[in-house]
């Protein structure tokens, strides 16, 4: 082995051991400007690498307006994207400030967002709460409908979530996760198993310090009637899990990959906090009654923080009731989805398993050189927005990584490394 | 190998056989059972006539890019 390719691999050893350390758990539900001390008015926080207004899309930009209104920055929809077209709104990436956020993945000063802690080196992650399927911000949505449900989340779920999780001192997420993917979830698009083992956590605590019980009834119900009610959850452990990944001197492990709707960007360890990016691809799945390929809106969300840890895509073999929605075949066709990650990771991890594969380990830690190498793009699964704004979801699927992304931070770590 | 065996050379210097009856041809003749590697089309055809096929999914390193493929060998991948 030469030197550089030692000095990778003990690089590529030391991301694997913070990956596998991570002790992840769900302890807060705040107001995201008491999380992130640097949102100020006016600062919208998206989901993917850094876009600004005129290069947003259609789900983007409805989202956006939706916001606006919804934090009392513009009076209605037509005024807030005039607004942004003027440059009213600062546009961050949630990845620069400890954030993540799925689909549009806004993130403005008084939405709750979920604080999951990582233990083991002290890092906090955030999420918003999800909102359910259909017509949601997240997927566009912008209508009253949308916003109320917002201000609910806001001013009655957020902070009861966050009561009962502040009483029981938090939720360990690692074995939460170990018990889903034993029940079929992958933890992107089936989170079925974990909403539910979630819900048996939080409710007891939910009950105790419930003041109305027609609210506490609400609450559960939204939960129970959310299959997806997990996923921001994951998200939030996905990000808190990475986060001290990042920054590994020679190491070519990936730490976020994530989309705008736009494009779709990576970030590698060892050449730190650099977005790698190429257009996004569009997904290939199966849509609700009415809509076709043709309603589409091109790969977007920073859910793919979820794929970065083992989970999602590259655990479809769990998963096989997920591989149906979104068109990915059988259940053995979905057992080859996680195989072929495996041909671009470095590990398995132990403490993440699947029984229809012989209990083998979530592949874990992609690394660039592997992707370059085989060709072999990272899967991921995904809702499909309607690429106009307002609508909503309007589908589910599997996309590709484009393999520009990992191209060009081959290149870039190469240069790093004095390997030209 | 009996191909060789049988074989002639033509002015261009390709190897015919020199009858009829080829070790091929007794091939062909045969249930056919083949590997294939690379273009997974020309498993599919194969599939289509009877055969017995093993697809192989494979390419070059980086796609074929010799300066990828150049840094990959130098980074130890």
């Amino acid at each position: 082995m030469t030197d550089i390719a030692g000095r990778i691999d003990a690089a590529n050893q030391e991301a694997l051991r913070r990956i596998f350390a991570g002790d992840p758990v769900l302890v807060d539900v705040v107001p995201a400007a008491e999380a992130i001390p640097a949102l100020w008015e006016r600062m919208i926080l998206h989901a993917g690498p850094p876009v600004d207004w005129s290069r947003m899309c259609g789900p983007m930009r409805g989202a956006v307006a939706g916001i606006a209104v919804f934090e009392g920055w513009a009076p209605d929809l037509e005024a807030a994207a005039q607004m942004a077209g003027e440059g009213a709104f600062d546009f961050q990436p949630n990845h620069h400030f400890d954030a993540v956020g799925p689909m549009t993945g806004m993130t403005t000063i008084s939405q709750p967002v979920m604080v999951v802690e990582n233990r083991a080196f002290g890092n906090r992650a955030f999420c918003t709460i999800n909102e359910g399927l259909g017509k949601v911000m997240r997927f566009g949505g912008n209508d009253a409908e949308v916003l109320d449900r917002l201000r609910w989340l806001r001013d009655g779920f957020g902070p009861a979530m966050g009561k009962a999780l502040r009483s029981g001192g938090g939720i360990p997420l690692k074995p939460l996760v170990a018990r889903g993917l034993t029940m079929g979830d992958e933890m992107h698009q089936r989170n079925v198993g974990c909403t539910g083992l979630m819900l048996r956590a939080l409710s007891p605590a939910m009950a105790a310090s419930a003041g109305d019980l027609k609210e506490l009834s609400r609450a559960l119900a939204f939960i129970g009637g959310n299959d997806q009610f997990f996923l921001n959850i994951a998200m939030a452990m996905g990000k808190a899990i990475m986060d001290p990944v990042r920054g590994i001197e020679a190491s070519t492990v990936v730490t976020a990959m994530s989309r705008n709707g736009t494009d779709f960007g990576i970030r590698v360890s060892g050449t730190g906090d650099t977005w790698f990016t190429a257009p996004v691809e569009m997904p290939e799945g199966l849509y609700f009654p009415g809509f076709t390929e043709a309603d589409a809106n091109p790969d977007m969300g920073d859910s793919t923080i979820v794929e970065t840890v083992g989970l999602g895509g590259f655990a479809m073999g769990a998963a096989p009731a997920v591989a149906g929605f979104v068109g990915a075949g059988t259940a053995s066709e979905a057992a080859n989805f996680t195989r072929a990650m495996a041909e671009i990771t470095l590990a398995e991890n132990p403490e993440w398993t699947i029984p229809a594969l012989d209990y083998r380990g979530v592949p874990s830690g992609i690394d660039i050189r592997l992707v370059v190498e085989t060709g072999l793009a990272p899967t991921i699964n995904t809702g499909i927005a309607h690429r106009e704004p307002g609508i909503g979801q309007v589908g589910a699927g599997v996309v590709r990584a484009p393999l520009a992304c990992f191209r060009q931070a081959l290149k870039a770590f190469a240069g790093q490394m004095g390997v030209a | 190998m009996a191909a060789q065996d049988t074989a002639s050379e033509t002015r261009k210097g390709y190897s015919v056989p020199s009858n009829d009856r080829s070790p091929v041809n007794d091939l062909l003749d045969m249930p056919l059972r083949v590997v294939n590697i690379g273009l997974e089309s020309f498993a599919d055809d194969l599939t289509a006539e009877g055969a017995e096929v093993v697809h192989v999914d494979w390419a070059p390193p980086a796609g074929g890019d010799p300066e990828l493929a150049a840094l990959l060998a130098k980074l130890g991948a």
